[in-house]
Order: structure tokens, then C-alpha cells, then sequence
């Protein structure tokens, strides 16, 4: 199994004008599994993204080491697969050439053609190969976006808050394809998420992380047997810790009462 | 009534010629070899009565017609106004104003002529513009994606950018060995310009997340720039290439009008000595044409190579 992560003692600041630095992340450890779903969530400013961007390479740390597989992480690679919110597929190629996008980079599209046709029918847009991103709708363009990254068999593939967009009905069929894919490919993933219940239906380890200063309150591990019912007891119960969690982080709140 | 509207352009062409043939000359118009006039004015009457008959069974054609066939009865009857005014009553200065006859005339005798200067202007234009187009985008993606080429082309595209490039007239003219060769780098010079900023800002204003996709995708450097960079900023481009046409045939007319010895241009301004202005109008309405069918290629070609985008300007 390959795609471990370790976060050393991590720290990233933003500097700003007139102002002290914005700490994004201060002294962030963490190991994630080769092959584990982990979901990273918490409120905005806990440097949940951060982290993600300096796992993918797209930032450095100002103190602290990453490493995947025992390799320290010093830019980004196909190797660790990225997907954004917005699904961000380049808008003048369709979806066949957007999946085909990393293998053509790499110069091993020749070799590799079947591949794409294979992951574009994995995510269900066997008939829009020829499709322009524009003519998707946000579910479609965000599997079209997936399917680009899965394209180059990343060992880990970060996702941030790549279902964020959608509607509450195309979110539930995406997270069941998230798993399907994680269980058919053993690709180690890493997801921010907003979402207390899609962090808990499909993560092995819910990671909650809390702001000012940013650093990683708890990490709970969901011991659910898969597929998940989102309305088992104890999906509930893991459901109310966090939550406990969080809001203890944020404001006390007086509890609701029934009338 | 409103069944009637669709006649109009017939109805108006038959008026055209019903004055060009009843109506009195007056004032001393040159008469032609040829009645040019009543041959273009039939040519009409014959294309707009077949096209209004078939509107009756193509509803394509009903439509096509529908659209513009108060706009073609308009047209038809200017012209008619214009016959009027210039060989039927002379009431405008007979020889700046030619009669319609003599200009169409000018174009049917003199188009071999006409032809060779089209030709050669052809051969200016293109030259110029390629080169220009050519340097346009290599200097704006060096802009955009380098800062070091930035800090050093920049001032340059600043002070030398906003000069018209006619305004080197007679610097250009008399540095490079001929004219020829001067022309064509004062049109590359107008073409440079405009796509070179907008290029170089197409490239600025795309987004980063872009890069950072393609970066987790594997792709290098040189493939960002290539394959993400211009593509993204192809829509910026086409502007860019669309002023430097308009800036390209503004230079041409004036470098042929000032320096070459050949070309539409040149050709307007000599006749133009000569006093025949039957000439100067025959080289308007070409170049009219021509330019026009020039920029509506430009924008099939964006809209070929831009499938991918909607319509950022209306040609």
C-alpha cells in the first residue's frame, strides 16, 4: 500500500500589511494511513484548507515537514491528485481531453488512451465525452473533474469540499460514488469538508480542527461498517460529539427546548 | 397591406429603374459606355422578385426576407434618391459627385486594374500582419507569464505602444530599403500593439486555480503556459488581433496614400489628383468590401477556434 502522509510539526503563517502575521496552521501533527479516507472539518479560519494546499505542494511551510511515504513534499505531483469546490475543468477542452489532461502533460496519453474512456464511464458521463464544460450541470462537471484527477492513479487525492456545491440530492449520489471509487481504487483520501454528517458517512477518521490559534482539536474515529445509514445510533451519537466539539470551539449556545 | 411589405425591395427597384429610364439627364455627367445602372437595378429587380416568390413556398426564405426586406427597399430607393439628386437634377457639384452609372462603370472597365491593386495591397496587409499578429503574441506571453520580461518590455510597450504607428511615417519610410518592407513593419507595428496587451493581460486575469489544477495533474512548466495559459487567454487574444485589424488598415491606406507607389490606397489618392472622382468612390466601395469580408472571416475563425465560449463582441 503506498500514499502515507505525515505532517511534522507544521506551521504556516500569512504575513500582513500592517497587521501581525494571520497563523494559518500553528504546529500541525498528524499521520494519515496509506489507503484511509480521513475527513478534515471545522469552521472557516481553522486552516483546514491549508493544510490540504500544503499536503497537495502548492504552498510550503514556514516550519515543519510533510511527507508522503517517507518522501518529503516540496511542490505539487500528479502523485497527490487535487479537487477543488469548483469543479475548475478547463473550459475549452471537452471531457474526454479535460480527463486526458494529466496523461497528455505526462506525455504517456499514447500508451494510456483506454484509461480515460475507462475513468469517464467510471463517473457516469459515458455520453458526454464530447460535451464542453459549459453544457454540464455542477454534478456532472464535478465527476468530470474527479474522474481528471483519478486519471493519473494518485496515491492520495485530496478533495476540497468538492460536493460543497451541490444540491442535497446529487451530494448523497456523490458521496456513495466517492466511496465506491475509494473502495474499488484503495486511494488514500484526504477531504475538507463543512459537512458534519458527509465527514462522519464517509470517513475513517474525522479530524476536527479549531481556529485561533489553528490547530487540531480531536481526531474521532468512525468504527461504522460500510455503507453507512445515516440514521444508525451511533452515526448519531458521533454526530453529537463533534458537533460538542465544534460548538464548544466556537460560541455556548443555549439548547433548544420542545414546546 | 402588411402582405404587401414583403414586395417592397421589388417595388423599389422597379421605381429605380422607372426613373433612370424616364427621367431627364440634367447638368453635364459623363455618359457611360454602358447603361451600368439599369443593368445593376435588373439584376436586382430579378434576384428580389425570384427570392419574393419563393417566399411564398420556402418558409427559409420568408423568413430571410422578412428580416431585412424594409431594410433592402430603403437601400434600393437611397440609391434611387442618389440618381436623382447627381445625374438626374446635377444638384451637387457635378464633379466630386458622380453619377451611380460612372462609379459602377469604373469598377466593371477598370477591374483588372482594380484587381492587381487589391493584389498588392493584399500582399502589404498580409505581410504586416503576420509578422505583427506573430510578434504580438510572443511578446505577450513573455509579458505575462515572465516577470523579468515584464520589467524590461513593459516601458517599452508603454512609450513606444500609444504612438500611432503612421506617426513613424517618416522615420520608417526612409530607414528601410524599401518601401515595401517600411509598410509592412508599420502594420506589424499597428497589429503589435494590441495584441501584445491583450495578451499579456489575457494571461494576467487567469485564474490561478487554473495553474494549480494543472500543476496536481503533472504538467510542467512550458505545458502550463502552452497549454493552459494561451488557451485561457485565447478569447483576450481575438481582441487583441480584432483592434490590430482595424489599426492595420487605417496604416495601410495612410502608407499607401503617403509613401507606396501601388495599392487601393494609392490608387484613391492618384485618382484623386487626376480629379476622378468616379474612381475615388469605385476604390471606396472595394476597399468597403473587401475589409468587411476581412473582419467576417476574423470572427468565423474566432468562432471556430472559441466553440467553447459565447460571443464576447457582435460582428
Amino acid at each position: 500500500m503506498v500514499g502515507e502522509i505525515r505532517v511534522e510539526g507544521v506551521v504556516k503563517r500569512f504575513p500582513q500589511q500592517d497587521a501581525e502575521d494571520v497563523v494559518a496552521l500553528s504546529g500541525i501533527n498528524l499521520t494519515i494511513k496509506a489507503g484511509e479516507f480521513v475527513s478534515l472539518i471545522g469552521p472557516s479560519g481553522c486552516g483546514k484548507s491549508t493544510l490540504l494546499r500544503l499536503i497537495a505542494g502548492l504552498n510550503g511551510a514556514d516550519e515543519g515537514k510533510l511527507y508522503i511515504d517517507n518522501e518529503e513534499i516540496s511542490r505539487p505531483s500528479y502523485e497527490r491528485g487535487l479537487v477543488f469546490q469548483n469543479p475548475m475543468l478547463f473550459p475549452w477542452l471537452n471531457v474526454h481531453d479535460n480527463v486526458a489532461f494529466g496523461l497528455k502533460a505526462r506525455s504517456i496519453y499514447k500508451e494510456k488512451k483506454d484509461e480515460v474512456n475507462k475513468f469517464v464511464d467510471l463517473v457516469g458521463l459515458a455520453s458526454f465525452h464530447k460535451s464542453y464544460p459549459h453544457q454540464l450541470s455542477g454534478g456532472m462537471a464535478q465527476r468530470a473533474s474527479l474522474a481528471r484527477a483519478l486519471v493519473n492513479h494518485p496515491k492520495v487525492l485530496l478533495l476540497d469540499e468538492p460536493l460543497g456545491a451541490l444540491d442535497a440530492f446529487t451530494r448523497m449520489n456523490m458521496q456513495d460514488e466517492l466511496i465506491r471509487i475509494w473502495q474499488e481504487r484503495q486511494t488514500t483520501m484526504i477531504m475538507v469538508t463543512h459537512d458534519v454528517d458527509e465527514a462522519i458517512y464517509l470517513s475513517d477518521r474525522v479530524i476536527v480542527m479549531t481556529p485561533r490559534p489553528a490547530k487540531i482539536e480531536s481526531c474521532i474515529e468512525v468504527k461504522l461498517a460500510r455503507p453507512r445509514a445515516r440514521s444508525n445510533p451511533e452515526f448519531l451519537n458521533l454526530r453529537s460529539k463533534i458537533l460538542k466539539i465544534l460548538n464548544f470551539a466556537g460560541d455556548e449556545k443555549e439548547p433548544n427546548y420542545y414546546l | 397591406m402588411k402582405k404587401l411589405i414583403i414586395w417592397l425591395p421589388v417595388i423599389s427597384a422597379i421605381l429605380a429603374i422607372a426613373v433612370e429610364v424616364l427621367m431627364q439627364n440634367g447638368g453635364k455627367h459623363i455618359t457611360t459606355k454602358q447603361p451600368y445602372l439599369v443593368y445593376l437595378l435588373i439584376g436586382f429587380l430579378v434576384i428580389f422578385t425570384i427570392l419574393t416568390i419563393m417566399s411564398y413556398f420556402n418558409a427559409k426564405v420568408k423568413a430571410w426576407l422578412k428580416e431585412r426586406d424594409l431594410f433592402i427597399a430603403v437601400a434600393i430607393l437611397f440609391l434611387n434618391v442618389l440618381n436623382i439628386v447627381t445625374k438626374k437634377l446635377a444638384l451637387l457639384p457635378v464633379i466630386y459627385f458622380p453619377s451611380i452609372d460612372k462609379i459602377v462603370s469604373v469598377i466593371v472597365e477598370d477591374r483588372e486594374f482594380l484587381a492587381l491593386c487589391l493584389a498588392s495591397s493584399g500582399k502589404l496587409l498580409f505581410t504586416g500582419y503576420f509578422f505583427g499578429a506573430i510578434a504580438g503574441f510572443a511578446t505577450g506571453i513573455a509579458v505575462g507569464f515572465s516577470k523579468g520580461a515584464g520589467y524590461w518590455i513593459n516601458p517599452l510597450i508603454r512609450t513606444l505602444g500609444p504612438i500611432p504607428s503612421t506617426a513613424w511615417i517618416p522615420i520608417v519610410l526612409i530607414s528601410f530599403p524599401t518601401t515595401f518592407s517600411a509598410s509592412a513593419f508599420l502594420i506589424a507595428l499597428a497589429v503589435w500593439f494590441p495584441t501584445t496587451v491583450m495578451t499579456s493581460s489575457g494571461i494576467l486575469n487567469v485564474q490561478n486555480a487554473y495553474f494549480e489544477v494543472s500543476s496536481t495533474l503533472g504538467a510542467g512548466k512550458y505545458y502550463q503556459i502552452f497549454k493552459v495559459g494561451v488557451p485561457a487567454s485565447m478569447p483576450h487574444m481575438f481582441i487583441g488581433l480584432f483592434n490590430g485589424t482595424c489599426a492595420s488598415f487605417i496604416t495601410l491606406m495612410t502608407a499607401e496614400m503617403l509613401g507606396v507607389k501601388n495599392g487601393i490606397g494609392w490608387y484613391i489618392n492618384w485618382q484623386k489628383e487626376m480629379m476622378a472622382y468616379a474612381n475615388v468612390y469605385a476604390g471606396l466601395i472595394i476597399i468597403a468590401v473587401t475589409f468587411s469580408i476581412l473582419i467576417t472571416l476574423l470572427f468565423k475563425v474566432r468562432d471556430y477556434v472559441l466553440v467553447w465560449q459565447k460571443g464576447v463582441i457582435k460582428w
